[in-house]
């Protein structure tokens, strides 16, 4: 699977322009589905069929949109003002890299030259206003040929594997997720389920609403990526939690308090199984299962995470094994729906 | 059974958002000799049916409270918690907390925090352990607390203070509606006693959905404006009645239901104010943009104190707002 999951990592996806990554993932997904469909707010939801006939009783989700940035403006020189598409740290952003639009242009997110600026500016990160993309167009002519306004812009990060076990890449929030769902559609499964990979989860988890509402499941898992802040001088309790621990399955986050049993059901088999686990030690971040829970009548719904430092950042970091236990206990989770029903 | 009885039941029981067993099993218990019909949903909440061949009115309670939940526990056997709903550190500081398994606590600040800034994150819980396998023993990360304050009132008043009158008074009032109304009442009934309110109004948001009513009308508390100092976002007072919503900052009101149950107080002699909240949302959020959209208002128990661990409310306003809600529920309404 860790193949997949750098192949994903290397689309671009940014919210509300992920047709790469949903092409990519439908081709894959296409010789294994019972039916496969693009929804008005850009899903892709498949469905396949497995061994009990369950329907829509469960569905799975995971986000394929990543964060990124929109050109805003083109000023007068060719340089590109713009905004972020999701929560991105300005302080991770500035001299990095990006491409723009299908063609891919290159550009540079710049600032202001350290000599002009002053001592109380020094002590404060730039606002967004007052960064831009170089692309280096010679002047607005020259850039609008290359890119418009409205123009998405990913950043660049190829994936590699480092460390002891870890991946480096940009965009494993939720390419992973991806990963998992496309290896279970190539198995056969002990129930009917429905994958969803969402649209812009980044923006404020828009796209679930979408899905779940037409899917209308009973139990939704969501296969997600979590902060990890397991940093020097980081107190343990604000640490969240870890690359290399497992899974770490959710009871609360800013967004969702999961449903109890099923938080319960997902952390025995981890047990049980021998396999690694672990839980978010502090209350923060939110994902699609807030939108599904609420969905019409109320969905119950559970969220399994890898561990990722620098999450939103060009250069994010989790733990091969952990992908690989994700996939496992996902895997034990649709035995143990198919047998409570 | 009064309703000052009933607030002492239902603080017995442990409910803060998205862990509400304790309190729905005793609210079950409760509403069973009234109820013609009753389930909970899938996110946990109780409604109770009463059938009747009108238009559908749907009263919503939230039955969750405020509380804690447990992060991490440190190697020296304290508890880091997050919050259930709107904590504020300051106002919970050296509080004792208990949890479902009956273990308590106290809520303590970090020595080295500022007290102007506080963030719960530099607070711990103190449960006594003297390690973190002790503490293990005891508690796992996720489990819940809530405040473990007294109930009082001073005698031949009719001020009670107590925690979690936000929002058990309001469960309290919809008990004793369920208990007073008639065998055969006009309107189809709908008594939902939500969960997790205090997160966000996502129960009620689902139940209304399943309900699919006609009508709603959220019973809750509401700010005062009657305290030395006070900052005036709201518009009530203690003892000067039940307090019509107008509008909070979830919904505003719709004017037929205003209007009603204006008119009901006339009628039948009720005192009444109305509820202008600047902050704070109700279940009326959820429920008014529900579907196609339900005619929502709001009764409101004016309450001081809100989600500390002594909050406040005059008795005789509650009655009010339960002789509105009497009134309403039984009140010939325009089929939508």
């Amino acid at each position: 699977m860790l193949e997949l999951v750098k192949e994903l990592c290397a689309l671009n996806g940014v919210s509300g322009a992920e047709e790469e990554v949903r092409d990519f993932i439908r081709a894959k997904a296409a010789p294994y589905a019972d039916s496969i469909r693009t929804d008005a707010l850009g899903n892709l939801i498949v469905y396949k069929k497995g061994k009990k006939p369950t329907g829509n009783k469960v569905l799975l989700a995971a986000h394929m949109d990543e964060v990124g940035v929109i050109v805003t403006k083109i000023t007068d020189e060719g340089f590109l003002k713009f905004d972020f598409v999701g929560g991105v740290d300005r302080r991770v952003a500035i001299g990095k890299p990006v491409v723009l639009g299908e063609k891919k242009v290159p550009g540079i997110i710049g600032l202001k030259a350290i000599h002009l600026v002053s001592r109380e500016e020094e002590k404060k990160v730039p606002k967004t206003d007052s960064l831009y993309i170089d692309i280096g167009a010679k002047d607005k002519e020259a850039a609008e040929q290359l890119v418009e306004l409205g123009t998405y812009g990913a950043f660049v990060g190829t994936p590699e594997e480092f460390g002891t076990g870890l991946l480096k890449a940009k965009a494993i929030d939720d390419r992973v997720g991806c990963a998992v769902m496309l290896e279970l559609l190539k198995e056969d499964l002990p129930l009917d389920v429905t994958f969803a990979f969402t649209a812009q989860e980044e923006v404020g988890t828009r796209g679930a609403f979408g899905a779940a509402f037409s899917v209308t499941p009973e139990v939704a898992l969501v296969l997600e990526t979590t902060t990890a802040a397991d940093l020097p001088g980081v107190e343990d309790h604000r640490k969240v939690c870890a690359p290399g621990k497992g899974p770490v399955i959710s009871y609360m986050d800013g967004g969702t308090i999961y449903d109890r049993e099923l938080f319960e059901t997902l952390r025995d088999l981890a047990e049980d199984n021998h396999i690694p686990w672990q839980t978010k030690e502090y209350i923060a971040g939110g994902n699609d299962a807030r939108t599904i829970q609420r969905s019409k009548k109320g969905i119950r719904v559970a969220a399994m995470s890898a561990a990722v430092r620098y999450l939103h950042a060009p250069a994010s970091v989790g733990s091969t094994a952990d992908f690989a236990d994700m996939l496992r206990l996902t895997r034990l989770f649709l035995d143990r729906m198919a047998e409570s029903c | 059974m009064e309703l000052i009885e009933l607030i002492e039941t239902l603080n017995t029981a442990h409910g803060p958002s998205g862990d509400e067993g304790g309190v729905r099993a005793v609210m079950e218990h409760l509403a069973k000799p009234y109820a013609d019909e009753m389930t909970a949903d899938t996110l946990g909440n109780l409604i109770v049916r009463k059938k009747g061949s009108g238009p559908k009115v749907m009263f919503a309670a939230h039955m969750d409270s405020i509380g804690f939940i447990v992060t991490h526990i440190e190697k020296e056997g304290f508890l880091r918690v997050g919050r259930l709903g709107g904590v504020s550190p300051k106002e919970v500081i050296y509080t004792p907390v208990r949890f479902k398994n009956g273990l308590r606590g106290v809520v303590v600040p970090e020595e080295k925090a500022d007290f102007g800034k506080l963030k719960l994150d530099e607070c711990f819980l103190d449960i006594g352990a003297r390690s973190e396998e002790e503490a293990k023993k005891l508690v796992r990360v996720g489990d819940t607390a809530v405040y473990d304050t007294a109930v009082f009132i001073n005698g031949g008043g009719s001020q009670v203070f107590s925690p979690y009158l936000d929002n058990r008074i309001s469960c309290a009032i919809l008990l004793s509606v369920l208990e007073r109304l008639p065998a055969h009442c006009p309107n189809d009934l709908y008594f939902v006693f939500t969960v997790q309110e205090e997160v966000g109004l996502r129960g009620s948001r689902t139940a209304a959905f399943g309900v699919d009513p006609d009508y709603g009308v959220a019973v809750d508390v509401t700010d005062v404006d009657d305290t030395p100092g006070s900052e005036k976002s709201g518009t009530t007072q203690l003892g000067k009645g039940a307090a019509i919503k107008v509008m909070d900052s979830s919904v505003i009101c719709h004017p037929a239901v205003v209007a009603k149950l204006e008119e009901l107080a006339r009628e039948e002699n009720i005192p009444v104010q109305r509820d202008i909240l600047r902050a704070g949302g109700t279940d009326a959020g959820a429920i008014h943009i529900t579907r196609s959209g339900v005619r929502t208002g709001g009764i409101s128990v004016p309450c001081r104190y809100i989600h500390t661990p002594a909050e406040a409310v005059d008795l005789t306003d509650a009655l009010a707002c339960a002789d509105l809600a009497l009134a309403f529920a039984q009140a010939e309404l325009e089929e939508c």
